[in-house]
């Protein structure tokens, strides 16, 4: 099958819907299907062969995070000449409502045109005020997967419609490798943080007012922190006595992120909200690292409740810092975690999840029917204007 | 009186326009029904079609064999029928199937061969593709009879003379010994 897919966040910056864009598309290659990818780039050089520029990405406010995507008369072009060039058999919009190139392509596009929905909180102000708008790019969805039930949720109950459950996969064998990130102590217990450091969604102050009762009981307590953000922001806030024990190790390569996990005694995922699936837990039960979470209910399901990976009690620092010293004291309770979590993941593996999607694609069109470019129903296709290519 | 008249002409380009983008997304929600349906055929005709073939492989018991053989055949026969008729003869096959392969341990034991076992896995996977098809249809249908119950689009019978769309309604549950292998 020849297949498009679409990511509205930025190639560039690391995050959970260009991770999953990009493990989909590798995991379809390798079972022999052809792939395109859309995607806004910042820095072409180093893109691999099958990702198509999809322009430059501007940061906006989307959805209660800092989105970088890219949207205009431009990008619209671009778009509209992927998808004709393209000649797919399947359009696959990751996040359709996103409002960048994945919005774009709803609109640009007509034939077999399946969409993943990602996020579990689509505020619903944003989408009444484009309702018509949302509809209207919806309705040419003729399939739609939901990446978690709260996701699935959310499509349900904000733009109505049905929707197949397919979790996100981990591409299992690529964490659970050898090798070791050289910046993590070997000699001391260790403690990692994963995403960016100034979004409070994130969770990374639980972690730190936590700090201070964990080094009462661990003295020789090591954290890592691994995630783009403003560091001397958090420089400044931090206390003296943290900061010897807290490194901070900026933005990671994926290939980085599954040497830190597997490097550290235990990952900690203090996350408050916002998150309607979890897949760095995933991954690290995949890197056959120690998971202790926060119980948001989509890191309760993941998790198995607290089966394959410990919980705290959300947004409790206290509660937070007593699990991470029971745990970090005793490595048969961190070795059972580890095992159930090895079992955990193979539901997760992208080599399995990628036949569902496959179903499907199947399930989506006619036998040989090709994705198209539409103008009709727009009011420069009413008025006869055809845009330039 | 000047300015109610161009108040009235603003107002008026502007229902146009809102009618005549709602009858574009209405016909392209016909079209997309329509796609849906043609989608769901293929994949029925593929599980019916496979259904003979693990008839005919000698891998089931006479009887079964029989059962699904009959079953089968009427629902690839059923294709001119209309649509009720239809959906019935496929629910037909489903309780078919379902009473060959409703035991896990039986199936075990038809996997034992190999073209037992490439017969389910085919079996399997039309059968997910019916599933998610006929899923995608009643979605499209959904959203065509969302639409076509608004007010405007009523009253200024947007959507033609064409009939109120169904959904298709078969019995489409995979056998307890095909989906827990």
């Amino acid at each position: 099958m020849k297949i498009g897919l679409v990511c509205p966040y930025t190639w560039d910056t690391p995050g959970g819907v260009r991770s999953h864009v990009a493990d989909l598309a590798l995991t379809l290659q390798e079972h022999g299907h052809k792939v395109s990818v859309l995607a806004p780039v910042d820095d072409p050089a180093g893109l691999p062969p099958w990702v198509v520029d999809g322009g430059r990405a501007v940061a906006v406010p989307y959805n209660g995070a800092v989105a970088r995507m890219n949207f205009g008369v431009k990008a619209a072009n671009t778009v509209r000449r992927w998808v004709r060039d393209g000649e797919f058999d399947v359009l696959h919009i990751h996040e359709p409502l996103a409002p960048g190139l994945s919005l774009l392509a709803c609109w640009v596009a007509r034939g077999p045109i399946v969409a993943t929905w990602h996020s579990s909180h689509v505020r619903s102000r944003m989408l009444s005020a484009g309702y018509y708008i949302a509809q209207t790019a919806m309705e040419k969805v003729r399939g739609s997967i939901a990446v978690s039930e709260d996701a699935r949720r959310t499509l349900v109950a904000h733009v109505g419609g049905d929707a197949v459950l397919i979790p996100n996969g981990v591409r299992v064998a690529a964490f659970a490798s050898d090798g070791r990130l050289p910046q993590i102590s070997t000699g001391h217990p260790t403690i990692l943080f994963l995403g960016r450091i100034d979004e409070p969604r994130k969770g990374l102050d639980v972690l730190l007012d936590a700090l201070p009762s964990i080094m009462a009981q661990v003295p020789n307590i090591r954290v890592y922190v691994a995630g783009p953000g403003d560091l001397g922001d958090q420089h400044e806030h931090l206390h003296p006595a943290l900061a010897e024990v807290v490194t901070f190790l900026g933005r990671v390569s994926d290939e980085d992120k599954a040497r830190a996990l597997r490097s550290v005694d235990l990952y900690v995922a203090p996350h408050t909200g916002g998150e309607s699936f979890g897949i760095v837990l995933i991954e690290a039960m995949a890197a056959e690292t120690a998971v202790l979470a926060s119980d948001l209910p989509a890191f309760r399901r993941v998790l198995e409740d607290g089966k394959s990976g410990a919980l705290f009690v959300n947004e409790d620092s206290s509660d937070l810092a007593a699990q991470a010293v029971r745990l970090l004291g005793d490595s048969a309770a961190r070795e059972q975690l580890v095992a159930a979590g090895r079992t955990r993941v193979r539901e997760f593996d992208w080599d399995v999840v990628v036949d569902d999607v496959i179903a499907v694609y199947e399930s989506v069109g006619m036998p040989g029917e090709k994705v198209t470019t539409d103008i009709r129903g727009q009011i420069v296709g009413r008025l006869g204007i055809r845009p330039v290519s | 009186m000047m300015w109610l008249v161009i108040v009235l002409a603003v107002l008026l380009v502007v229902l146009g326009l809102y009618l005549s983008m709602t009858a574009g997304r209405i016909d392209r929600l016909h079209q997309r029904i329509e796609t849906s349906t043609l989608a769901l055929d293929a994949h029925l005709l593929r599980r019916s079609s496979i259904a003979i073939e693990l008839a005919t492989a000698g891998v089931l018991d006479p009887a079964s064999s029989l059962l699904i053989a009959d079953a089968a055949h009427v629902a690839r026969t059923s294709a001119d029928l209309d649509p009720v008729l239809k959906a019935q003869a496929e629910s037909e096959l489903t309780a078919a199937l379902d009473a060959a392969l409703d035991d896990p341990e039986e199936t075990a034991e038809i996997e034992v061969t190999e073209l037992g076992s490439e017969l389910l896995d085919e079996l399997d996977a039309a059968f997910r593709r019916v599933q998610l098809s006929r899923r995608f249809r009643n979605d499209a249908v959904r959203a065509c009879r969302q639409v076509r119950s608004q007010f405007l689009v009523r009253i200024f019978r947007l959507a033609g003379h064409t009939t109120w769309p169904q959904t298709w309604e078969m019995d489409d549950t995979m056998p307890q010994g095909l989906s827990e292998r």
